[in-house]
């Protein structure tokens, strides 16, 4: 499988992506500009975490008109996978490709640390490898991560099992304690929490592993 | 040159958890007087003369990039022109 | 607004409040320039012969510190030292106080103190792997220090957070002396190859100098001559000298160094940041490295602001800014390599011969002075010092009366300096880039070195208690604390650099404090044999006329030469052995339990067995290596009270001990003590280690409860009861 590292001006953890995938699935993984315009041979897209043009405006606002999204775009539209996280998924709601907004934590100050997460749905391209209601655990560090919908949008994420992760307690005051969430195809997550940088035991965990893998999984047995 | 004033709130449905802080810290200078802060965005754009349809172009900047609708409003004033 | 002519500045002595003495100035027009300086000129002399930059009242007492070892590659004189650690590698770090700033205000300036310690790193090519920082603020019961901390960390977050470097460790205490003038230490380690590495020189007729980053603008002038002067009510005021940072630039600045230094060396000679005293202090130190002159045309400076002067825009400590010394032929190449990281990059001058700093302003010279007279003629200061009053020759110690052991006991672990910092270094990203793997709140925050099996331990420690009582004593335990919490981790001590914060060095007992101190800590240095491989200093730390303790701040960095050897101070599972290595004597002064019960500190320390010291170092580390020991936490502050509990808390676990000491002597602080845990099966191998120098204690227990048994009394606590003590007393505070 051939990854793309999507990287913009301030982003940050674009090589903690690229080691996730190199050394925790051992695939195919290349950094590409914000300049670039195709993503043509590309089998699944990652926004990095970061602080892309420095959060001006908005987090992921600025970065919402560079020139790749227009082929993050289409891609999506086609349904190939795409993961953001973090500032990767701030972006993924700026450009529309999934409901709502991320904004300040409701203490009003950045938090990094260990959280516990549930696995609401196992059933797709980046979970299946997880166990239904599987209680993981995996960093965040974020200073605007509570996502915030109204409450006709939470009805239809519920409806269609579009949230895929949800904090075991209330880390930054989110909507239904929401941590994850993909579009209603199924094939674009995003997600606050870091799970690129829970690959390794020695890094206090390797719950993140299985998203990478069930990814991979998944598109083996697409090609096959 | 045409200038823009464009001011960005967040919606009333919005938790202003900025606003809230800078309350409290006005209630530490012992303004206890002060029962609400919202914090919001002021932007200044100048134009060219040469816009067709200046509130098109203002709109669509607000909505494409300056406000996110999800959870701010917008308005804005065109000052006319400035030398 | 037309400037002074050199006239005026001579009559009216303008040179004074620049911080210029009048033997000084005449120094420079009488025997240097043969005739008056302008404006321009004095305000470059002001700087560059200002404390912050020249180091003229602290030389002397600086050149005490050994700074040499067999692992060196450079010391003090780069933008920072120069560790090698094996296999091509090296290491480079420092520290640097922002101090001033800070107070003044206090999120831009601790932000751009993170800032500008970063650039100092990546200046010499290397990739910042680790940020750490070192605070002091008041007492944490008035609103004002309350704002203090809160902006503080926000900027060293939001600074950090930003760029992507974690903070892995640090230390925040608060005592009364710091509260109008708080500390704001900052350190960054920098990992390079060492063939690498980039001098900060401009050398050879002809060759470009380049300017590369943000524009210029009037922010932060004078801010070297503002760090080296008291602060008083009156210059709260004083705004405008403060910079402002832009983390999102410095990313791109960092990038950019660092490739281009690594994969394009042939184009550069020299790479400097403009830190303080900006674009003078960096060029000029450029040049007089290499004994070469240098002209600069001003016109070409990129400039934020309308009409600045030449004397604004040398002055100008705006940050994210940064020069090059370049070779002309590939001049074109450097302009486009910068552009594509959209930072601006413009040529400004080039090196002379003729060994004169030369400045040319809307077509006028506006400079023209030896190059030397900058950096090499900086007079040197020999102050005298005497000996406080309140240092006695008499080491008796003080006898705490304990009327509540249970109540004592909670009120250690609540005190402001021993509670959990949770609450605040929660907001620092310490994870970012993926290789941390002791995170903040252990005794050193550890990053590995992917694709080898090397990490890197490191510590920033200073007790401005110790050191106030027994400048002496408290010197030499700055460094062992930090040198004990590097060992505690695995690793092995390599180096160190500073931060020496202390007041007006005029004073002759604030003199004397610096002097003993420096003196203790290069006396351990070198027994220990770890060098100072860089540091700052930081003097006239006063408000109103009151001096801070004096607070020299050690940041230690060790290698762990495999990462399997990595511990940290957590209990890890019920049942393994407590012990204690290393004797207990009756050491309370300056100690957390004096400090609580009489409310300071006083009376001189113990002196220190430093063979002890070290001889317990080398079992800890050779313990660790046979991996027999599953946690170790060093003893400081709190004695043990402090470390058991700490130890406890991780992993929600509970002790049962009994001990041949008092219950005040669980509050005592000797030094060359740490609290060990070993798996019940090894007790005869770790004893063996260990010799006669220890005592076992007890076990780990997951009962939720720590049991203790003294001399004199018994006392149960509960685990929930001891934790809240620790946990909230922080958030409780601020909120």
């Amino acid at each position: 499988m051939n990854f793309a590292v999507i990287t913009f001006p301030g982003s940050n953890c674009d090589m903690d992506l690229y080691h996730a995938i190199k050394e925790g699935i051992n695939q195919e993984v290349n950094l590409v500009s914000y300049k670039e315009k195709s993503l043509e041979g590309y089998d699944g897209i990652l926004i990095p975490g970061g602080f892309s043009y420095g959060d001006y405006l908005r987090s992921g606002a600025i970065a919402s008109h560079a020139p790749i999204i227009d082929e993050v775009i289409r891609l999506a539209n086609q349904g190939k996978p795409v993961l953001g996280i973090c500032n990767g998924f701030q972006i993924l709601t700026e450009i529309g490709l999934l409901p709502g907004t991320l904004t300040n934590n409701r203490q009003n100050r950045f938090i990094c640390e260990q959280v516990g997460l549930t696995v609401e749905n196992n059933k797709t391209l980046f979970t299946s490898k997880y166990d239904f209601k599987e209680k993981i655990t995996i960093p965040i560090a974020h200073g605007e991560g509570r996502y915030y919908c109204d409450s006709e949008t939470l009805h239809g994420l519920n409806e269609n099992n579009q949230i895929v992760f949800r904090y075991d307690s209330d880390v930054n005051g989110s909507v239904d304690r929401i941590a994850g969430i993909t579009n209603k195809q199924k094939n674009v997550l995003g997600m606050m929490p870091h799970p690129e940088r829970a690959i390794e035991n020695i890094l206090g965990s390797a719950d993140g592993l299985n998203l990478f893998k069930s990814m991979l999984e998944t598109q083996k047995s697409e090609v096959q | 040159m045409i200038l823009v004033k464009v001011y960005v709130m967040l919606k009333d449905s919005v938790v202003d958890v900025q606003g809230e802080a800078i309350k409290d810290a006005t209630h530490t200078m012992s303004y206890e007087n002060v029962s609400e802060v919202r914090m919001g965005k002021y932007f200044e754009i100048k134009f060219d003369n040469n816009s067709n349809d200046l509130e098109k172009d203002v709109d669509e900047i607000c909505d494409g990039l300056l406000a996110n609708p999800n959870i701010e409003s917008y308005r804005y004033e065109i000052v006319g022109d400035i030398q | 607004m037309s400037e002074p002519t050199p006239i005026q500045i001579k009559e009216d002595k303008i040179y004074k409040t620049w911080g210029l003495s009048e033997a000084e100035y005449s120094f420079i027009s009488e025997k240097i320039l043969g005739r008056l300086p302008n404006y321009t000129e004095t305000g470059l002399y002001s700087v560059m012969w200002s404390e912050h930059c020249s180091y003229k009242n602290s030389k002397k007492v600086l050149r005490k510190l050994p700074n040499d070892s067999s692992r060196v590659l450079a010391g003090p004189g780069e933008d920072a030292g120069i560790i090698d650690i094996g296999d091509d590698q090296a290491v480079v770090f420092k520290a640097e106080s922002h101090n001033h700033p800070s107070a003044v205000e206090p999120y831009q300036g601790a932000a751009t103190g993170v800032g500008g310690i970063i650039r100092d790193i990546f200046s010499m090519g290397a990739t910042p792997i680790a940020l750490l920082n070192s605070l002091k603020f008041g007492s944490l019961d008035n609103n004002q220090t309350k704002h203090l901390v809160k902006e503080v960390v926000a900027g060293i977050g939001g600074y950090g957070n930003c760029i992507g470097i974690p903070t892995i460790g640090g230390e925040i205490s608060f005592e009364k002396c710091y509260e109008k003038n708080p500390l704001v230490n900052a350190m960054c380690i920098g990992l390079l190859d060492n063939t690498q590495f980039k001098h900060g020189q401009a050398s050879g007729n002809n060759n470009l100098i380049v300017y590369v980053g943000s524009t210029t603008g009037r922010d932060g002038i004078h801010g070297a001559t503002f760090a080296s002067d008291e602060f008083s009510n009156k210059k709260k005021k004083q705004r405008s000298a403060v910079q402002v940072g832009n983390p999102f630039i410095e990313k791109l600045l960092m990038d950019a160094c660092v490739e281009i230094i690594q994969e394009h060396s042939d184009w550069i000679l020299g790479v400097q940041d403009m830190g303080a005293a900006g674009l003078v202090s960096s060029t000029a130190e450029m040049a007089s490295k290499t004994k070469s002159g240098l002209m600069l045309n001003l016109d070409n400076v990129p400039q934020r602001e309308k009409g600045m002067t030449a004397y604004e825009m040398m002055l100008s400590e705006s940050q994210e800014r940064m020069v090059l010394c370049i070779k002309p032929e590939f001049e074109k190449n450097v302009l486009n390599f910068f552009d594509e990281y959209n930072l601006d990059a413009v040529t400004i001058g080039k090196v002379t011969s003729d060994k004169q700093y030369k400045i040319f302003h809307e077509g006028k010279l506006v400079v023209d002075i030896p190059v030397d007279s900058l950096t090499d003629e900086v007079p040197e200061y020999d102050h005298h010092g005497i000996k406080p009053k309140r240092i006695s020759e008499d080491r008796e110690q003080f006898d705490p009366q304990i009327a509540s052991f249970k109540e004592s006991w909670l009120n250690v672990l609540s005190s402001p300096t021993i509670a959990s910092k949770r609450y605040l270094y929660e907001t620092y990203d310490s994870q970012v880039k993926s290789n941390t793997v002791v995170r903040p709140g252990s005794d050193a925050g550890v990053v590995r070195i992917r694709g080898t099996k090397k990490a890197i331990a490191s510590t920033n420690d200073s007790n401005s208690r110790y050191v106030y009582v027994d400048p002496y004593i408290g010197g030499q335990v700055t460094v062992l604390e930090a040198a004990r919490n590097i060992v505690s981790t695995g690793g092995i001590p390599v180096g160190i650099t500073d931060c020496l914060n202390y007041g007006n060095p005029e004073d002759p007992e604030i003199f004397w404090e610096l002097d003993q101190s420096v003196q203790g800590i290069a006396d351990v240095c070198k027994h220990l044999d770890v060098p100072v491989i860089s540091g700052n200093v930081s003097l006239y730390n006063e408000f109103n006329k009151e001096a801070i303790y004096p607070s020299p701040m050690i940041g230690m960095v060790g290698l762990i030469e495999d990462i399997s050897n990595i511990t940290t101070s957590a209990f890890k599972k019920s049942g393994d052995l407590i012990y204690l290595l290393g004797s207990t004597g009756n050491d309370f002064n300056g100690s957390e339990i004096q400090n609580q019960l009489l409310g300071r500190v006083e009376g001189r320390l113990n002196e220190i067995d430093l063979n002890a010291e070290k001889k317990n170092q080398e079992i800890v580390l050779d313990a660790i290596q046979k991996h027999l020991i599953k946690s170790c936490h060093d003893l400081s502050e709190g004695g043990l009270v402090a470390a058991l509990s700490e130890s406890a808390f991780d992993n929600n676990l509970g002790f049962n001990i009994q001990t041949t000491l008092t219950s005040k002597q669980m509050f005592s602080e000797t030094q060359s003590r740490y609290l060990i845990t070993v798996d019940s099966k090894n007790k005869e191998s770790i004893e063996d280690l260990f010799n006669d120098n220890f005592e076992c204690l007890g076990f780990v227990t997951n009962d939720s409860t720590f049991s203790i048994q003294t001399a004199d009394e018994n006392l149960d606590i509960e685990l929930s009861e001891a934790l809240d003590n620790w946990k909230e007393a922080i958030p409780c505070l601020m909120n």
